[in-house]
């Protein structure tokens, strides 16, 4: 394929994405929309009772790099646990995806926050205080100050 | 291959291409050396291309400047008129919303240096309203400027009423005609306009040579200085194979359009009426008769602009899109994914303006690859909707 400007890697994700679909049972869903473009994405969870990551899936609707990044975001979590699945930022989305065109990088801000928002709803469906998520976050950012966005 | 983005440019008619061949390679001679026969048959050839361009426009050839692409015309037309001394009092221009950005755009300077703009609403179809024109324009108006047919929406304006308006008023009337010239006829009498923008680009001529037509008697000061080219309006060396290549494509379509248009027309009912059946969530945009000939364009619901675009183009489908996303995918920052102000204009919902879809047909464009459009879209919108959170249907 011609080089455009976007990578190999997300006219891939962008042709096949990974883990599309909704998972009826799942126990996090996080959905958030983009005020810049009017764009959508949502994240389904199945956490297992250890906290880990079994199932995934996303709906988007958005531009290329929008669903290249929900697609490569649900790879990334896949498996892992919680704590793992936060540390992920748009930036490790944007390497994993052989990087975005400038004004594409908030299309990959989209997906960290979906994953956030499911997170947040895992939480509060377990009656626990969704802002654990912001405080985990934050302790992750200052164990890694050249992480998040 | 489905070309389907005819607006971004036609392919060069064959005619076209080898007109300007020899002035590309052996007749390379300065217009302006008349003095020995090299740079005399770059003069005589563009002379000719001057002509062929006036028979196309209805316009003498003394009233045809040569420029490099649309947007210097329209540039031109503009600022040339509103620097021009004699309107130095007339500090108002009149404009539709839905005009092409060199247009809108080179009018922001003119509202630093006091000038006021009133720029006049379009209808859902993308129709400006001929009454409201009349109220709009003042004594110190200096110049309206309504396009002839959009690129995006594909309406066309009453350009001959509004012409007319403009007349009884006394006020310049420009139109930036580059969509629609070489498919719909453009005489300048009949459309009762005083300046005119066409490019050769869009009627099978080249890129990089485009035309202003000015109304003998109309005063317009230069916007590049230099030589006395172009009488003394666009100096600098005339690009000969370009202007010679818009000169045959002008004559072609002058004499061929009416063999060629009626069956773009056709292809365009075609894909018009096989997409009003496809789905309900289709809408189109424009008008839905007073259309550039060869022109469909529509949104579609929970489907975004840049990943239809996308999609169509990996099935070998080429065509446009109003989608802010795609058409400034390479562009700095966020800031500038904002919804085509055309479409907004139209009455288009924001967030559902980055869905929007233009197909543009040229007398190139052939039946299968209208019907490969129909064949493959739904499969595209299908898998779309499947990923899309808004679109929860189930049949
Ligand atoms: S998600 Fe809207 S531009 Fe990418």
């Amino acid at each position: 394929m011609s080089k455009g400007p976007y990578s190999e890697k997300v006219m891939d994700h962008f042709m096949n994405p990974r883990n599309m679909g909704e998972i009826e049972s799942a126990n996090a869903v996080g959905e958030v929309g983009n005020p810049a473009c009017g764009d959508v994405m949502k994240i389904f969870l199945d956490i297992d009772d250890d906290g880990i990551v079994t199932e995934v899936k996303f709906k988007t609707f958005g531009c290329g790099a929008a669903i290249a990044s929900s697609s490569m975001a649900t790879e990334l979590i896949k498996g892992k646990r919680v704590e793992e699945v936060l540390a992920l930022t748009n930036q490790s989305i944007v390497e994993s995806l052989g990087g975005l065109p400038p004004a594409k990088i908030h299309c990959s801000v989209m997906a960290e926050e979906a994953i956030e928002a499911a997170l947040k709803d895992y939480y509060e469906r377990k009656g626990e205080d969704p802002s654990i998520v912001d405080k985990m976050k934050e302790n992750i950012k200052k164990d890694n100050p050249e992480g998040g966005n | 291959m489905a070309f389907l983005d005819n607006a971004a440019g036609t392919r060069p008619d064959e005619r076209v291409v080898e007109k300007m061949l020899p002035f590309i390679k052996e007749q390379y001679g300065n217009p302006s050396a008349h003095f020995y026969p090299l740079g005399r048959e770059s003069f005589e050839a563009v002379a000719l291309a001057r002509q062929q361009v006036a028979e196309f426009l209805g316009a003498k050839e003394d009233e045809i400047v040569f420029t490099s692409c649309g947007t210097e015309s329209n540039n031109l037309a503009l600022k040339g008129a509103l620097n021009h001394p004699s309107r130095k009092d007339k500090k108002h221009v009149v404009i539709s919303e839905v005009e092409h950005f060199s247009i809108q755009n080179p009018l922001i300077d003119y509202l630093n240096k006091g000038y006021e703009i009133t720029k006049l609403k379009v209808d859902e179809t993308g129709l400006i309203n001929i009454e409201e024109l009349k109220s709009v324009i003042r004594e110190d108006t200096a110049l309206v400027s309504i396009m002839f047919g959009n690129p995006e929406i594909g309406t066309m304006q009453y350009s001959d009423e509004i012409g007319k308006v403009c007349r009884e008023k006394g006020v310049l009337y420009h139109i930036d005609a580059v969509d629609g010239a070489g498919h719909v006829k453009i005489d300048v009498n009949e459309l009762n306009c005083d300046l005119l923008s066409i490019a050769a680009q869009n009627f099978y001529g080249p890129r990089g040579a485009a035309a202003l037509y000015v109304r003998e008697g109309v005063k317009l000061v230069s916007v590049l200085q230099g030589g006395h080219q172009e009488n003394g309006l666009r100096s600098g060396s005339e690009n000969v194979a370009a202007i010679v290549g818009m000169g045959e494509a002008a004559r072609i379509a002058r004499e061929e359009m009416d063999d060629y248009v009626p069956e773009m027309k056709r292809l365009q009912k075609k894909l018009w009426e096989a997409l009003s059946n496809m789905f309900d969530f289709l809408h189109f945009t424009g008008h839905p008769d007073r259309r550039l000939p060869g022109h469909v364009s529509f949104w579609i619901e929970y489907i975004e602009g840049e990943s239809l675009l996308m999609w169509l183009s990996l099935k070998g489908i080429y065509a446009a899109s109003g989608s802010a996303c795609s058409s400034n995918i390479l562009a700095e920052d966020e800031e500038d994914l904002v919804a085509s102000p055309v479409l907004t204009a139209v009455g288009v919902p924001d967030d559902v303006c980055a869905g929007s879809i233009t197909f543009t047909m040229s007398k190139y464009t052939t039946e299968e690859e209208v019907d490969k459009v129909i064949d493959e879209l739904p499969g595209i919108v299908k898998k779309l909707c499947e990923m899309s959170p808004a679109y929860n249907r189930n049949d």
